[in-house]
């Protein structure tokens, strides 16, 4: 998802040593607080950006980690045990992500860890995580095209919110010409190309499709909503779906507000917009406008309720808002707690047996399972914007959506399966019934 | 879709009126269309839209209105919707009986994009004739989008009686617009309708003869057409004057980022990398600003950008003249040391600003003079970009003044040219240095203020200026602020016209890969300073 801007990744070639450094040091100390700990606790790594360009969306992550860490101890923890948070800053630089993985298994002994925001900081951490043989929370939707042994996905694959969302604007608001706007990395671009494909197997004509990439952090906006503008005046009726990163959605929507383009003419649906990226913005002129996500702070549900009140009360911050990943944290981390509980070990290789499978609820009033692919069911939300930056749910799917690891849309991964129960494999070809391995 | 929706309206409207007249005696088809808005379905919603707004009734235009701004309200249970007026009191919707308060157990009536489109054309023809122009010329607007043949006959009478020219004008496309779809008018008013409607000649007129299908006669689709085509000719060259507005505005945003910049580093040579925290400073002033005004004196929203200029410029100024005494003022000649601690005092000011604010985005408003945009020929020009733009202008000026006629002015010019030959006339240098990187942060948070307006408030809002603004100051000539000024609206410029073409990544590398290669030509910029300054 959201990665941060073009400036720093050039920045961090020469600047990497200093930050190493400075925030080694500062981490240092507190992981050697944590280390002290007595060995009568079971260790929960936290690998979120708490610093740098990421750490606009990863700290409320972190918090939640503690919040549920908190809440399970106050239930008397796990197997007689107290749960104990280990928390690193791998402050928005990849390679770092790497190093404080391996520090969190090899010196603390953690024996999960919740983490990761960007696909690219994900990606850093596989080795460490497959070497180390540790399990990894994954708790942002993503391009999917992944199926990892010692990594449990609980956010979004395009098919649970990229798919549907298009599918409702073509049902129920009749669109017939798409603009797919992004920010140029592998999410937007593997997304698109999955949504470019579907949309062309509903007969869209190639021409009614306009695909458009932008660099991270834009921030001027003008000649593409001015562009927007114009391919929407075909006659036909136009949307905008968005993988516009997190940053600049603020300018983004502030133009179109400026410009004019109502949700009821063209409406955006977004699927990296959220309560916290709203946060940011005056919504009025923008009430309409759609995001596609498996949870909604809105939802009226008993648990998602007491979710809000028990979270605002742990921040001390009545005004919190709670967002998607942060359902798929909660998610994760009770799916976790099960696991652990049936096989009465913090064991990675037996709780990585046992997760498949497990059931835990979602805050939306359902039941959420692990799959054998390591993805979990969600349910599917269309939401509109509202005038108090929250959302109204216009839409949702009937039931809950299975994750695909590999799409079904595009042409290298249609005949994969991801299955770590029966096959022991997560790219399992089943036209030709072989697994490709982890050369692939 | 609007066409076929349409036809459902009127076989419904149609059939609610049958059974008006067959069976007086009952509850009107009123009452019956107003309840459904209780029903919480969006299609019942959309039904008793169409039968309100269709209805004659008097009080069709309060209960549409009141949908459209969330002040209609449903009760679930009673299936009673009541109107809560914008004073505070409250009408039952069915009867326009005053009512004492509106239940507790009643919710809003929920609203989505296919609904806001009946609101609108149903208000559309509700408000053809208000005494106000402005709702007269939206309303005609709104019939021109949705051309439904129901809003013919109100559009006719409308037309009779208006006296005002544009808005008998918008009613003239309003009619063309219905006519066009209508399928039995004649061939002739067909062909009066297109060309009224490419009269009309904007990107609205564009998509609706585009529209107009396949079953219109042929001398009518040819006339659509022909006219298609020399529309999208004038939106074509409307575009290129498009594209020259969007690349001044950008270049007035880089131009007022790197301004500051054109101080400390042009001026005084000082590689500074917190030059862009320094905005963020400008912005998170305007944030605190906003705050406090929001929370006291609500009625200076509008100023609150004029009061957060002048803090803005003394909070950013004064850590700047902090950073020239604290640190800078030792590394004077060192520029290698000075990138490193400036770059350093670059994270410590991001990261304090996260743990005092929030790593979060804030929430900065637009004053209602900088929202919205408005019409210049066939292109849209957003209030915020052109005041942005005047107070670029006005920044810069006022600055070149300063250093032109005012005592500081002169010892800053003085100090940068030959250090040891104003000490020796009795300048104090290092008051003076400490002063100069005060203005330029000054400037910079300035800067911020503007900023805020279109942008990010969040720790990370200077680094996205950074680099931007030392590519201006290098490219323009370091030490001219002229340059500067030439720099940014050149590279703005160039920038806005090759992104339609190249997009907006490969025209930003496009931009970097034209500057390596001016400056290997010419290493100090545009407009590079001459004689015994460049060698000091």
């Amino acid at each position: 998802m959201p990665t941060k801007s073009i400036h720093d990744i050039a920045a961090s070639f020469s600047r990497r040593g200093v930050l190493a450094a400075t925030t080694g040091l500062l981490l240092g100390l507190a992981s050697i607080s944590g280390a002290k700990a007595a060995d009568d606790t079971i260790k929960v790594g936290v690998l979120h950006s708490l610093s740098g360009t990421m750490a606009i969306s990863e700290t409320t992550l972190k918090d939640t980690i503690l919040f549920l860490i908190d809440e399970q101890n106050k239930k008397g923890g796990v197997l007689g045990k107290k749960l104990e948070a280990v928390v690193v800053d791998p402050a928005s630089n990849w390679p770092l992500f790497a190093e404080k993985a391996r520090e969190l298994i090899t010196k603390d002994k953690v024996s999960v860890v919740f983490g990761c925001w960007t696909s690219v900081s994900r990606k850093s951490v596989l080795p460490v995580f497959k070497e180390l043989n540790n399990i990894l929370f994954y708790p942002v939707q993503y391009e999917g095209e992944e199926s990892e042994r010692n990594v449990f996905y609980t956010g979004a694959a395009p098919n649970q919110q990229a798919i549907p969302a298009v599918d409702y604007l073509m049902k129920d608001e009749k669109v017939k010409r798409w603009v797919l706007a992004g920010t140029d990395y592998v999410y937007p671009r593997t997304t698109n190309k999955i949504l470019e494909a579907y949309l062309k197997s509903k007969g869209v004509a190639q021409e009614d499709i306009m695909i458009n990439y932008t660099p991270f952090g834009h921030s001027d906006w003008q000649t593409i909503v001015a562009d927007i503008k114009k391919f929407g005046s075909a006659g036909k009726k136009t949307a905008v779906v968005s993988t516009i990163n997190g940053d600049a959605n603020v300018p983004f929507y502030k133009e179109l507000g400026n410009q004019g383009i109502k949700a009821k003419d063209i409406p955006v649906v977004a699927f990296s917009v959220g309560e916290e990226e709203l946060a940011g913005i005056d919504t009025k002129p923008l009430v309409g406008h759609l995001a596609a996500w498996n949870y909604f702070q809105s939802i009226k549900t008993p648990a998602n309720e007491k979710f809000i009140k028990d979270w605002q009360a742990y921040t001390k911050n009545p005004k919190r808002t709670t967002n998607d990943p942060m359902e798929a944290h909660v998610i994760g981390f009770n799916m976790w707690i099960k696991a652990v509980e049936k096989v009465k070990s913090t064991d990675p290789d037996k709780v990585i047996d046992a997760l498949p499978g497990i059931e835990a609820p979602n805050l939306t009033g359902g039941t959420s399972k692990m799959l054998p692919n390591h993805h979990i069911t969600k349910p599917v939300f269309i939401g509109e914007i509202k005038g108090n930056g929250q959302f109204d749910v216009v839409w949702k799917t009937p039931g809950l959506v299975a994750g695909d690891a590999w799409s079904k849309e595009l042409e290298g991964s249609k005949d994969l399966i991801g299955d770590w129960v029966g096959k022991k494999c997560g790219n399992f070809n089943t036209k030709t019934n072989k697994c490709l391995g982890s050369g692939s | 879709m609007p066409t076929k929706l349409s036809a459902r309206f009127c076989s419904f409207v149609l059939s609610l009126f049958l059974i008006a007249f067959a069976l007086p005696a009952f509850a009107g088809p009123f009452e019956d269309a107003v309840a459904k808005f209780a029903n919480d379905d969006y299609s019942d919603t959309d039904e008793a839209i169409g039968a309100v707004a269709s209805s004659g009734n008097k009080l069709a235009f309060p209960i549409i209105s009141a949908l459209q701004d969330g002040r209609l309200m449903a009760d679930p249970d009673t299936k009673k919707v009541y109107v809560t007026g914008t004073d505070g009191k409250s009408i039952d919707a069915a009867t326009g009986e005053p009512v004492a308060s509106v239940p507790d157990s009643a919710n809003a009536v929920r609203l989505n994009n296919r609904l806001r489109r009946s609101v609108d054309a149903a208000l559309g023809s509700l408000t053809l004739q208000s005494p106000d122009l402005g709702a007269r010329l939206q309303a005609a607007q709104s019939v021109f989008k949705s051309h439904e043949e129901t809003a013919l006959e109100a559009v006719e009478s409308a037309l009779a009686k208006e006296s005002n020219k544009s808005a008998k004008t918008a009613l003239g496309e309003a009619r063309a617009a219905i006519l066009l779809f209508k399928s039995d008018a004649t061939e002739v008013q067909k062909l009066e309708a297109v060309a009224t409607i490419k009269a009309r000649g904007d990107q609205d007129a564009l998509a609706l003869l585009s529209d107009i299908g396949t079953d219109q006669p042929a001398s009518v689709a040819k006339a659509a057409t022909s006219a298609i085509g020399s529309i999208q000719n004038t939106l074509a060259v409307w575009s290129t004057v498009q594209n020259a507005w969007y690349g001044l505005s950008l270049g007035s945003v880089l131009l007022l980022a790197a301004i500051g910049l054109a101080i400390t580093f042009g001026v005084m040579g000082v590689i500074n990398m917190a030059h862009g925290e320094m905005v963020m400073l400008g912005a998170y002033t305007t944030f605190v600003v906003q705050e406090v005004i929001r929370t006291r004196y609500p009625t200076l929203f509008d100023y609150s950008l004029l009061i957060a200029v002048p803090l803005a410029f003394l909070v950013a100024g004064a850590i700047g003249v902090l950073i020239e005494r604290s640190i800078i003022r030792f590394l004077y000649g060192r520029p290698l040391e000075t990138l490193l601690a400036t770059w350093g005092l670059s994270l410590v000011l991001q990261q304090a600003v996260r743990t005092m604010f929030g790593p979060t985005n804030r929430e900065v408003g637009n004053p209602s003079w900088m929202s919205g945009a408005f019409e210049l020929g066939q292109i849209t020009i957003t209030y915020n970009r052109l005041w942005i733009l005047c107070f670029t202008l006005a920044v810069f000026v006022i600055l070149l003044a300063m250093l032109r006629y005012t005592a500081l002015g002169l010892e800053m010019r003085a100090v940068t040219q030959n250090r040891r030959m104003a000490a020796s006339m009795g300048i104090a240098t290092s008051r003076v240095d400490a002063l100069t990187f005060g203005l330029g942060s000054g400037i910079a948070g300035i800067a911020g203020v503007a900023l805020s307006q279109i942008d990010n408030v969040s720790p990370n809002l200077g680094q996205s200026y950074i680099i931007d603004s030392f590519m201006v100051v290098v490219f323009g000539g370091v030490g001219n602020l002229w340059g500067t000024l030439v720099g940014a609206f050149t590279l703005g410029i160039a920038n806005k016209f090759l992104e339609p073409v190249a997009g907006a990544v490969l025209g930003k590398i496009a931009i970097l890969v034209l500057i390596i290669l001016f400056i290997q030509k010419r290493p100090r910029g545009l407009f590079a300073l001459k004689g015994r300054a460049v060698e000091a």
